[in-house]
Parts: C-alpha cells; structure tokens; sequence
C-alpha cells in the first residue's frame, strides 16, 4: 500500500512535469491512431501504466486481488495529480510563472470535457491504466513479450509515420500500404488492428518457435553453417549499399550523421574505450582535421588548392602530430584531471579559432566556405547520398584498423594501462609511448572524420566544434558499452540518429537525452551492446549475491 | 651529478618545460610592452580589478560546490552549473512581481533578502533532488558512471527548466539603490560591483566558518577524508553528503543571484559557462580544498579581466578580449601541468592513487 501510494506520487510529479514542460501538448499535435488517441495523451497513458506495473511488481505477497489494487490506487494517484493540476490552473494563472500552462493543455488534459467532468474522466484513465498494468503484470510470461512487442512497435509506427510514409511513397507498389495504414496525421483505424494482429502473429510465432530455429542452425553441419554466415554477411553488406538510394535524401542525411559520429566514436573508442584516458577535448582533432582540409583546398583563402583526396593524407598526419603535441603535456596527469586539461584543450582550440587575431588564416567566426567536394573517377561525392558511400568506407576501414588494433600487442598494452597503470608500467610496458599512441591514433581517426564532415558541408565554421560535441561523442561510447565496437555503432545510432529522426520535437531532443542518458546509466552501466569483460565486471557483483542467495532460497522453498 | 640531473630528465620534461617557459615568456614580454606603452591608466586597470573581483568572487561560491562535492564523492558533478541556473531563474518571477507591484522600489532591502531567499532555496532543492535520485544508486560505481549521469542530469534540469520558464532571456528588475557609483579621487566602483563582492565575501566566510568550526563541518570533512572509517565513528555517511549538496545548493543559488544582478539577465543556459569557469577555479586552487576553491575563484575573475589587457595588447594581438577564455583555460592546463595540486594543493592527494 504504501509502496503503492509512493510510486503513484513519482508518476504524478512525472506527469505534471511533462505536462508543465508543454511536452505532451506538443505531442498530442500528432495522431498514434487518427482521432483515436494522440501522443500526448500515449505519453500520460505510458506513464500511469509503468507506475501501475512498478506498484503490482512491487506488492508483497502474491495475492491477485491485492496486486490489482496496489496498481489501481498507484494509477488513481498518478490522475489524481494531473487532475490536481488543472483544478489549480482552472483557479489560478500559471501561464506567468509557467509559459505551458495553456487553456489548451487544461483542454488536452479534461478531454476537452470542462474541469468538473474532466477530473473524473482523468482520475477514471489513470486507475484504468494502473489495473490495465495489474493485469498484465499478472499475465502469463508470453502474453507479456508479445503484447510488448505489438504495442511497442504500434507506437513506434505511430512516432515515425513521417518518415515512413514518404519513404514508402518512393516505391509505387509500397505506396498502397500507405494508403492502408496512414491518414494524414496518425494510423487508420485498419491499419492499427491489422499491424497488430500481424505482429503479435510474428512474435508469437518467433517466441514458441524461435528455439528451435535456433538449435536446428546450430546442429548443422559447419560448412552449411558457414555458407548461411557469409550469405548473412553479404546481405548485410548489400543492404549497406544500397540503403541511400532506398531511404531517399532525409533519412540518408541521418545516416551521414550517424556516421560521422561512428568514426569519431571509434576514434575517441581507442582513447578511452581501449587505453581508459578520459578525453573531454576530443573535438579538437576533428576541428583540426576540418581547418586543415579546409586550409588546403578552399581557393578562399588562397593559400593552396588541392583537390580532397591530395589533402587528406596531410589531414591525418596534421591530426597524428597534434595528438602527440596536445598528448604530450597530460601524459602524467589521470582520471578527472585529465579530463579537465583535454576540455581545456578543446575550449582553447576552440576560441583561438572563433578570435580576431587569427582571422586571416583560419577565418575568424565566419569560418571558411567554399571546399570542393571529393571525387573518385568524376563521381562527386556531393549530396548526402553520395557522401554517404565515403563515411561507409571510412567507417569500414576504421573498424578494421580498430579490430586489428585491439587484437595486437599495442591493444593489449593499451588494455593494461586502463586496467592500472603502475602495473603496466612494472610489466614493461613504455607508458609514454603506449599513451601517445592511443592519442595519436584517435586524432588520426577524429582528423579524418572532420575532413569528411568539411567536404560534406563544403564550409567550416568555429561553433561546429562546441565542448557539446566531445560531449556527445564520451556518451556516445559509454552508452553503446566502453571499448566494443558493434557499441558505438548502436550508441551512435540511439544518440544521433533517433533523436535526429524526431527532429520535429527538437525541443524536447535534449530533454530525453538527458533523461535517457540518467536512466540508462542507473539501470544498465554497462552499455547497450557491451564487451564481454566489463559485462562481467559490472555484473559480478550481483552474480556473487545471486550465489549466496541461492541456498537460502533453496532452503524457504 | 650531472649525470644522474641528465637521465632523471624525460624528453617529456624537457618539452613541457619549453612550453611552460615559452608561455611565462611571451606573458613578461606582452606585460612589458602594454605596461610601457600606457594605453591604459591606473584608473582603467582599477576598474578591470574590480570588475574582475566581482566576476570572481561568483566564480568562488559556485566552485565551493564543486570542491565540496569533489570531495566528499569524487565525482564531477557537471549539474552543478544547473543548481546555479534554477536559483536566480525561478527567483526571477518574485522579482519581476516585486518589480511591477512597487514593493522592490519601497523596500528595497527586503525584496533583495526575498529574492536571495527564494533562489537559494529553489538551488537547494534541486541539488539534494539530484544527489537523491541520480548519484545516491551509483555510490560504488566506476567513476565515468557518475560523470556521464551528472551530464545527463544537467541536459535534463536545462530542457526541464527551458519548458517550464521559456526559451527567452528574462531581464532582471533594475534595483534602483544598486545603480550608481560610489567614487574616491577618480578611482569608482559600481555599487552592484561592492554589493557582489561584499556578499560573497560574507558568504564564503560563513560557509568557512561552518566548515572549519562546527560539529558538522568536521563530519564533513571526516567523510570526505575517509568515509569508512567515519562510518565507523557513527558519522551518518548519508547525512553527511546531503548536507555538502545543501551547501553546495546554497552557495550556488546566491550566486546565481549576484550573478543575474551583475548581468541583469537570466537564460535557462546561463549556468554552463559560469560552471566550466568555476569548476577551472576549483582545480586551480587545489579540487577538495575550500580555501582554495575561493583563491582560485577569485584568482581566476582577475586574470580573465586583467589578463587580455595586459598580457596580449603589448603582443599587438588584434580584439584580445575574445582571448579571455583562452588565457583562462590555458592558465588551467598550465597549473595542471606544473602543480597538479592545484595552488593551495589538494588535502587528499595521497589518496589519489
């Protein structure tokens, strides 16, 4: 009960916070279902359904009865608070103090029903969310995963419908699935159930049937098995290729970015991920890289121009010196430390390049324009389709060259020196010359990614290279798990590109971010797609307890 | 002996010091020629004085929060510059109402000890809630954890308060007794400048007096030198850390205020810059250290307003001004490098490793 009561009170403030930050007025702007339910009111709804859950998961005991009361009262709760909330806006003007607290959102809120029949309308949907979440919680496991399945890709159809109705609209035969799936703001009713049906059919079948497939793969024999692996491999690589053309302008823009951010992740990934030094400055090499390809090639300033790929091998040899120079005065310095020397690094690069004084090489704050785009054999790499085929070369490279790396003596040395330092050293392993060349290769990665990100541009300007960046590209890594690779692609691809995608709700971008990030650290540290060793460590904890736990249970059972 | 001076030096060494000693050059050099051309007068490096001792006299009680924290968890608490931010910005309403309903002009004095009130309190409030609900469940974790959280923690506070309060910058009420400016044969200080600084000053002694003296501050301390054995003392590990975010809070809200005073505007991004600078001041004076917190501070407003002047006009640098951060930064990597204790150094270096 009391349990109940606390989690119900979280939601609540949850809710009113989402309403008071104008979020759910600005999702209800767009139909899940056409005039059947939007996404702001999805929003409120997802929230009284997780309270309700995390109340019936938290009820002691197992009564039924009392498990659907626990999320009953939390869900009652969670309205309750909302519905106090507009009884208070109805009596007092917000709107001084709060710009959101528009008589729109009281009217989003009351189902434009009027305040008194709109509390009760409020406090009814919460409680009916919070018992729905009882009885799921009380269903059997598979009921669970494919009801979360279903509803969860409903919605996520439901966010996306703009990008996938026009993608859909570039294939003719396809084109009919717009017209039976979409209106113009939210999924047809039609649509709704038959998505539903189909998926809930899909994961039905993978969840009953899935083992088997899996065991039948296994039991093959290996040069079948082989065969199946590499025709995987091939289809991936196909589908890679031809993804621009499918996708069309927007959606492979989005990829560019991800892109970028996977080379500069994997870059930072050797710094940090594989030799634990904690670079904040990051952003610096990739400026560097920039200004330099920039400095070569632009006719704008007049001082050489040559073509894109002339310039790029003096790009990351640029970038490798300046990694050892920016290396060389933080090599004794560990942990924060180092990470505050770095950003200070990247700040100084930063404001030296936005000043005055060096304006006549580098620019000043209006940057420098006009660098040609790259080209191979009279194919220009000009838009974002094109450009797209770069980044995947250089993302391919640089992950071979990471692999290889890893796997090597230097990886393994880089690897000791994160795990400690005077150790490495005591084992005979040259900490400054180890140090310098994690520093080195990641600049070389970062100078190469900037190189790319200026010819796609076709212009440099000071403010592309905020501390907010290094930023980004650290949690980028840490989210995707530190030191793997197929991590910083997820990372980067939930970081970048989904927020990317939603581009319409820019405003609320950040906020999910940080709260993402937030969550995402407190319930799982280790990563989305994590090493195998630091999954270990962060869970060896908990594998240590579960074994000494595990007689007791034996025991009351 | 020269022998041994010979293999004991790194060509590491030998590079930072040509760095380090090519910098203190270039600094004597510029101070020379500025100092020797006189473009400026006693009066105009008074008022960079001051101006800078304002500056860093906020800079001081926002890196109290840092150090304390830094302190007692180790960690970096990015969000700190958001506890800055929330104060001054929710304190902004009450002025603006006391503002249009002419009780600010009447009571001056009042209002002024209202907003302070209210800003310190909003600051407090969302620093506990964030040692609460984000760094209390990573107590043991690897330290990028934290890091990245407080990163997190401070997107989501900037967005929150963004929704809440607008994208606009708000201006401040003008508080009529602050306008003006006192002077003494030539030399003036603008009387929000005394106010900045005196209140700083008080505060920050309070704040020292706390620490160094009461029953408390010495808990505090205890844990942030050693937290099991404090533990093992019957010093409430728990209490203790909630009261450092208090404090932190506190200091962080009326500096806020001195703050939107002195710049008679607020923003819900005004926290980042002023944060980086102060958590720059923490680590020069020495990160855990509370005097040196306030040194460093104070050490940093005077170089960032004294500094473009004297050090870069001489060079014959073209709008030094935009330097400023530079010399700021550079000034860090410069200590980290030479003295990474930081000036007053660190009480728990030995810990360190």
């Amino acid at each position: 009960m009391r349990q109940a009561l606390k989690v119900g009170l979280i939601g609540g403030i949850v809710a009113v916070l989402l309403s008071l930050i104008g979020m759910v007025e600005a999702f209800s702007q767009r139909d899940i279902i056409a005039r059947v339910i939007s996404m702001g009111h999805t929003l409120l709804v997802i929230v009284a359904l997780f309270m309700g859950y995390l109340a019936a998961k938290r009820t002691p005991g197992k009564g039924s009865l009392r498990v659907l009361a626990n999320s009953f009262i939390s869900g009652l709760i969670v309205g309750g608070l909302v519905s106090l909330l507009v009884i208070v806006g109805s009596l007092i003007n917000l709107r001084k103090v709060f710009v959101n607290a528009m008589p729109v959102l009281y009217e989003l809120l009351t189902f434009k029903q009027g305040t008194q029949i709109g509390v009760f309308l409020l406090l009814g949907a919460g409680a009916l969310s919070g018992a729905l979440a009882g009885l799921f919680f009380l269903s059997p496991k598979l009921l669970r995963r494919v009801l979360l399945i279903s509803l969860g890709s409903i919605v996520s159809v439901g966010v996306l419908q703009d990008l996938l109705r026009p993608t859909f609209a570039l294939w003719g035969p396809l084109a009919i699935i717009n017209e039976w799936l979409f209106t113009a703001n939210g999924l047809t009713i039609r649509g709704a159930i038959g998505l539903f049906i189909m998926i809930t059919a899909a994961s039905l079948f993978w969840s009953t049937k899935g083992e088997t497939i899996q065991t039948g793969f296994r039991n093959l024999p290996t040069a079948p098995q082989r065969i199946l692996k590499i025709t995987g491999i091939l289809a991936l690589v196909f589908i890679l290729l031809i993804l621009p053309q499918v996708l069309g302008l927007f959606l492979s823009e989005v990829f560019t970015i991800v892109g970028l951010y996977v080379l500069l992740g994997l870059g930072l990934n050797i710094v940090v991920g594989y030799a634990g030094l904690l670079d904040l400055g990051y952003v610096a090499f990739f400026a560097i890289g920039s200004y330099t390809i920039a400095i070569l090639t632009s006719p704008e300033l007049g001082f050489f121009s040559l073509t894109f790929w002339e310039a790029l091998p003096f790009v990351i040899v640029m970038g490798v010196i300046s990694g050892v120079l920016l290396g060389t005065p933080v090599l004794k310095m560990r942990g924060d430390y180092l990470a505050i020397a770095t950003l200070g690094f990247g700040e100084i690069i930063r404001i030296l390049v936005l000043s005055d004084f060096l304006r006549p090489w580098l620019g000043g704050a209006q940057g420098i324009g006009k660098i040609p785009k790259a080209s191979i054999l009279g194919y220009e790499f000009a838009g974002p389709q094109q450009i797209y085929y770069l980044i995947l070369a250089g993302c391919l490279l640089v992950i071979f060259i990471s692999l290889r790396l890893r796997d090597s003596r230097l990886g393994r040395a880089w690897m000791a020196v994160r795990e400690d330092e005077d150790v490495a050293q005591a084992m005979g392993i040259n900490l400054v010359a180890t140090k310098l060349l994690a520093f080195a290769t990641g600049a070389g990665f970062s100078a190469l990614s900037g190189a790319i990100f200026a010819s796609k541009l076709g212009s440099v300007y000071p403010h592309s290279f905020n501390v907010m960046i290094s930023i980004n590209i650290v949690c980028v890594i840490i989210v995707g798990g530190m030191g793997s690779i197929p991590g910083v692609i997820v990372g980067a691809i939930a970081l970048v590109g989904l927020p990317e995608l939603l581009r319409e709700f820019a405003e609320y971008r950040l906020f999910v971010y940080g709260a993402a990030l937030v969550a995402m650290m407190l319930l799982r540290p280790e990563g989305l797609w994590p090493e195998a060793v630091h999954r270990r460590e962060f869970h060896e904890e908990k594998e240590n307890q579960a074994e000494s736990e595990s007689p007791l249970k034996l025991k009351s059972g | 002996m020269l022998k041994r001076w010979r293999e004991r030096i790194t060509p590491t060494d030998v590079v930072m010091w040509l760095i380090g000693g090519g910098l203190l050059l270039l600094i004597f050099w510029g101070s020379t020629a500025t100092l020797t051309a006189k473009t400026y007068t006693a009066h105009h490096w008074f008022d960079f004085i001051i101006f800078g001792l304002a500056q860093g006299s906020i800079y001081a009680l926002i890196a109290m929060g840092y150090t304390m924290v830094y302190g007692i968890l180790r960690m970096i608490n990015f969000a700190h510059s958001e506890v800055f931010m929330s104060g001054p910005y929710t304190a902004y309403f009450i002025a603006a109402a006391f503002h249009s309903s002419g009780f600010l002009d009447q009571y001056p004095i009042l209002s002024l000890i209202m907003i302070f009130l209210v800003s310190m309190a909003t600051s407090t409030l969302i620093a506990v809630l964030l040692e609460r609900i984000a760094y209390r469940p990573l107590r043991n974790a690897p330290r990028l954890i934290p890091l990245i959280t407080a990163i997190g923690a401070s997107f989501f506070l900037q967005y929150t308060f963004r929704g809440f309060y607008g994208s606009g910058f708000q201006a401040y009420p003008v508080v009529k007794i602050l306008e003006g400016e006192w002077a003494f044969g030539g030399f003036r200080i603008l009387k929000f400048q005394a106010l900045v600084i005196v209140a700083a000053a008080i505060l920050m002694a309070a704040l020292y007096s706390f620490v160094q003296r009461t029953r408390l501050g010495k808990a505090i301390r205890a844990v942030s030198e050693d937290k099991e054995t404090s533990a093992l003392m019957g010093i409430d590990i728990d209490r203790m850390i909630v009261t450092t975010f208090v404090i932190g809070g506190m200091s962080a809200g009326a500096a806020g205020v001195l703050y939107a005073l002195m710049f008679k505007q607020v923003h819900f991004f005004m926290g980042f810059i002023p944060g980086i600078k102060a958590f720059t001041a923490a680590v020069l004076g020495g990160i855990g250290n509370i005097p040196g917190a306030m040194l460093g501070g104070i050490f940093l407003g005077l170089v960032e307003s004294v500094g473009p002047s004297l050090f870069l006009d001489g060079l014959g640098i073209v709008a030094p001004y935009q330097l400023k951060d530079a010399i700021a930064f550079t000034m860090l990597v410069l200590v980290l490098i030479f003295r990474p204790t930081g000036i007053l150094g660190e009480r728990l270096a030995v810990k360190k490793a």
